[in-house]
């Protein structure tokens, strides 16, 4: 019996307490019918049958009688139950989107068994940060370290792809044959290659996406034959739609055998290496290994690699810290939306919770308990919270691909971010969260000043703590609105300090295209230097052509390219202290990107590989390396030669606006031996246009020059040279936008906030003001009055919210590319905005009380 | 208190427990565990009410007016927990009218020549 009782209490509560003790009377009578054996577990069995389906049931009719109670309640009143679902539907869409691209980007599975057990090796040292691997130390890395169930090796090519219908130009990776079954994920159709092929011949997996478009999707693909550069590979497999590696741009993988000539030069770094730890090792013994390896490996190597460590992170520790600020900031903003959202409707169910003081006295008296009266109004706060929320994640389902632009691209995951399952019921989570925390509040009030009271009242309620907490409710939401300002005015003035940044070259009425030689066919200096003149030469006779040249990479899309520097008679030893951002050049390039020629001359067609090697400086490189001297006709030694300055240039910003670059040294293209250095065979093609000229309606004529000079090479990336300034910017423009909605969403509800708690209060104090205005107070003496407490409360909201802003802004250092987290033009700004709002949210509450007519206010009730 | 015709038709078809409460207590006032019995009686022992059935059936019935707890003298030796219910004029015309709504029903199944009886 006593377990019979204590099953009770899974009733309502409101029913417990009133069939208790009869229930268990009735109860124990009929479990005096049950005797025999097992009695006693009849009884329990019993028990469980009579109460749980009974509960169950007994909570549902409550639910059902609440919810057609609440759905008469908000339908009476459209406008509040409009503007609370509305505000759900902000709070919880603006938190569902940014936390879907949060786990999007920092916590959803890699698309890889067991991804979190993979890890990238990188060649790390103090003065290096983290370099690509070079093939010799992999080998030995491999042989000596036991931590890794298996390593492997890629690097990156494009390649032209001939033999399908147009050239075409891919995106390919080289991977040796351990790599891809280190990802376990196997290939849609056929095979990957095996050790064996990979050191025999050349074979090739298709991505999906390839194997669609260029094959048709083509089951009879496997084993044919396709030139990738005017190489011929076997086509072993297709790899599933969803697979991509390392990012969702390339599109075929090829087999990559090292040979005893890669192995040579210790200091050549161009791998990439991935590795699985073997089961039970942490990275941390990981890496307590590659220490003693790569010790063992400079002692035997004390000059390649002097230094040289192994750096191990995982596949998301790639991702940079400003990615990661940036949605982490957009988390914080829509973090504070929710906080107001609930803010607000706490504060206008509480208003709502004080006008139906009465209703809920008359139902108290009825013989309502204080916890059917609670529940009622959780169920209706509940009721709106999920409408609400179902609005916000529809609309979150339809905004979350516009947030695209903040994935970045160089994790192995979809371009575009969607919901989940995960997502969806942090959306379930955010909605209960508001229900409860904008329903439990006033609920717990209503409870509280329960009876008689109210009724007795009359108008005078009961609300002095009510309206207490919708004062700093009010606060709360200035503060919150006030801190979203200024994360966005900051923000805002960072993106125009990043603006303002002088790249070095000028970017507008430029077009870039590029034109990619495949070898062996262009192997040979010469051959190379045939194709750029004949295409140069006919681009520039253009009508709207002013200028063209071909370069090795765009500044701020080819970022790398770094390679050390060395003075007359030093041996070349690559650090920081040294490096330099390495270009070959087709004559004109200064001019077509408007690099200014500060001493000397620009690279000229005699530069050939039979005259004196010479070199185009920047001035940093030029500062740097002879300080207070004339540059010009010095010496250095780089890319395996010693040349003569012949030229002082501008600096560019080849790493991007936000970074600092290397000096910059520019090489003739004629001037470097067949087959050498291979990767700097200059591909873009850079050409400005008259100003007004439409640069796009040149491309047809381009293709055909193009195919006149060649008629296999494709085309690739055309683009405007101000597009790819502009993608500088494009993540922090698209997380602007966004915060600034959310901060105008913000003053919105602050502003709301603030109305909604002056016109409760006037309307409650209409007496008082009556009697003012009655012993002789004028209008604007009462208009001064009401003012002075919603600018007060705004003041005070502005102040906290200052205070949090400059706290939140400091840990946003990274992204604030120098602008003060205290800046005073932005505090002054968001502080002005926070006023502005609140006076304009006091003025109509203020005006009304000023025309309290002192007659009608004192014969109220 | 609702005791119309009319507002009793919105009750129909009453669900089978409640039926069988207001046919208990129609010749008499009971406790709850004397309903469970006589509905178990009369039913032949095909409906045993459990306990929280019968109160849920009850707390709705009282809300709906159909039946009124009685407070009475009682026996030296009754078990102070038990409550007693009676039929209220609401309720006995809401049986009435189930009456009428089943009988009707029967009346039209007889009328196509339907039998309770299986026909070999």
């Amino acid at each position: 019996m006593r377990f019979y009782r204590a099953l009770l209490s899974l009733y309502p509560a409101s029913f417990s307490a009133e069939y208790r003790e009869a229930l268990s009377e009735t109860f124990g009578a009929r479990a005096d019918e049950l005797s025999g054996p097992f009695a006693g577990l009849r009884v329990f069995l019993a028990a469980l049958a009579d109460v749980i389906p009974n509960a169950i049931a007994a909570h549902a009719d409550l639910l059902r009688q609440d919810l057609v109670y609440a759905a008469r309640s908000l339908w009476r009143t459209p406008g509040f139950a409009l503007t609370a679902v509305l505000v759900v539907a902000l709070g919880v869409g603006a938190n569902t989107a940014v936390f879907s691209l949060a786990d999007f980007i920092f916590f959803r599975p890699l698309p890889y068994a067991k991804a979190d057990r993979l890890v990238k090796l990188w060649q790390g040292g103090e003065a290096f940060g983290t370099n690509e691997v070079s093939p010799a130390n992999y080998r030995d890395w491999r042989a000596m370290s036991s931590s890794f169930s298996g390593m492997g090796a890629y690097w990156a090519r494009a390649a032209n792809l001939v033999g399908a219908d147009q050239p075409r130009r891919l995106e390919t990776v080289r991977a040796t044959p351990e790599l891809l079954p280190l990802l376990g994920v196997p290939p849609l159709l056929g095979r990957l290659f095996t050790t064996r092929e990979a050191t025999t011949g050349q074979y090739a997996l298709l991505s999906h996406a390839l194997w669609m478009s260029q094959f048709g999707g083509d089951r009879q693909v496997i084993g044919k034959s396709i030139q990738l550069d005017g190489v011929p590979h076997t086509v072993l497999g297709v790899m599933p739609p969803t697979f991509q590696f390392p990012a969702r741009t390339v599109e075929a993988w090829t087999s990559l055998s090292l040979t005893e000539d890669d192995f040579k030069d210790r200091t050549d770094t161009y791998l990439n290496v991935l590795a699985r730890l073997r089961p039970g090792v942490s990275v941390e013994q990981a890496r307590r290994e590659m220490a003693l390896v790569t010790g063992r490996l400079e002692r035997q190597y004390p000059k390649e690699n002097e230094g040289v460590g192994a750096a191990i992170l995982g596949l998301r520790d790639e991702l940079s810290e400003r990615s990661r600020l940036l949605v982490l900031a957009l988390c914080g903003a829509t973090l504070c939306i929710l906080l107001l959202a609930c803010a607000n409707l706490a504060s206008l169910f509480l208003a709502r919770g004080t006008h139906r003081a009465r209703e809920l006295a008359v139902r108290t008296a009825l013989g309502a308990g204080r916890e059917r009266l609670v529940r009622q109004l959780v169920t209706e706060s509940l009721g709106v919270a999920f409408l609400g929320g179902l609005v916000g994640v529809a609309a979150a389902a339809l905004g979350v691909p516009l947030l695209a632009r903040l994935v970045p691209s160089n994790l192995p995951i979809a371009e575009h971010p969607s919901l989940d399952l995960r997502v969806l019921g942090l959306a379930l989570a955010f909605v209960l969260f508001t229900g409860f925390a904008f329903g439990l509040a006033p609920a717990l009030a209503a409870g509280r000043f329960g009876g008689l009271d109210s009724l007795r009242s009359g108008t005078r309620t009961a609300g002095g703590r009510t309206q207490r907490l919708r004062v700093m409710l009010v606060v709360v939401e200035v503060a919150a609105s006030v801190v979203l300002l200024v994360l966005s005015g900051l923000l805002i003035r960072a993106v125009w300090r990043i603006q303002e940044i002088n790249p070095g070259f000028v970017a507008e009425e430029v077009m870039t295209l590029q034109t990619a030689l495949p070898l062996p066919k262009y192997e040979s200096t010469a051959r190379r230097a045939q194709f750029y003149d004949r295409v140069l030469e006919e681009v520039r006779a253009q009508p709207g052509v002013q200028e063209a040249a071909y370069a090795t990479g765009l500044p701020m899309s080819m970022r790398g390219g770094i390679w050390p520097v060395s003075l007359q008679g030093e041996e070349v030893v690559a650090d920081n202290e040294n490096s330099v951002s390495l270009r070959y050049l087709t004559p004109h390039y200064f001019a077509t990107l408007r690099i200014p020629m500060r001493r000397g001359r620009d690279l000229a067609a005699t530069d050939t590989f039979e005259s004196p090697f010479v070199a185009v400086v920047s001035e940093s490189f030029a500062k740097r390396t002879w300080p207070n001297e004339n540059p010009l006709g010095k010496r250095f030694t780089l890319a395996l030669s010693e040349r003569t300055v012949v030229g002082v240039v501008g600096d560019v910003r080849v790493r991007g606006l936000e970074r600092e670059s290397e000096p910059q040294v520019y090489l003739p293209y004629r001037q470097v031996a067949d087959n050498s250095i291979i990767s700097y065979t200059p591909k873009d093609l850079v050409l400005r246009t008259a100003a007004g000229f439409p640069a796009t309606t040149l491309l047809p004529r381009i293709r055909e020059i193009v195919k006149l000079a060649d008629p296999e090479q494709p085309i690739a990336n055309v683009r405007a040279m101000s597009e790819i300034v502009a993608e500088e910017t494009a993540s922090r423009v698209t997380q602007l936008r966004l915060l600034g909605a959310l901060a105008a969403i913000a003053l919105l509800i602050a502003g709301l906030g603030i109305h909604g708690l002056l016109s409760y209060a006037v309307s409650k104090r209409s007496q008082e003001l009556g009697l003012r205005r009655a012993l002789g107070a004028e209008g604007g003496e009462i208009v001064g009055l009401v003012m002075r407490e919603g600018l007060t409360l705004a003041l005070c909201g502005i102040a906290v919210g200052g205070a949090v802003a400059y706290a939140a802004a400091r840990g946003m250092g990274a992204l604030l590319v120098g602008v003060r987290p205290d800046d005073p033009l932005t505090l002054a700004a968001a502080a002005a905005l926070g006023l502005l709002t609140a006076v304009a949210g006091c003025l109509r509450p203020a005006l009304r009380a000023a025309r309290v007519d002192p007659l009608t206010a004192l014969r109220t009730d | 208190m609702p005791n119309d015709r009319e507002t009793a038709d919105q009750l129909l078809p009453l669900p089978q427990a409640t039926f069988h409460i207001l046919l208990a207590l129609i010749d008499e006032e009971r406790h709850g565990y004397a309903i469970i019995q006589d509905v178990e009686l009369r039913t032949g022992g095909e409906l045993r009410l459990s306990a929280g059935t019968l109160y849920r059936s009850i707390a709705r019935m009282v809300e709906q007016g159909l039946i009124a707890e009685v407070t009475r003298r009682r026996p030296a030796a009754d078990d102070p927990r038990r409550r007693y219910y009676r039929l209220t004029p609401f309720g006995t015309a809401v049986a009435r009218a189930e009456m009428r709504r089943l009988s009707e029903l029967v009346r039209q199944a007889r009328a196509r020549g339907l039998k309770p009886e299986t026909v070999a």
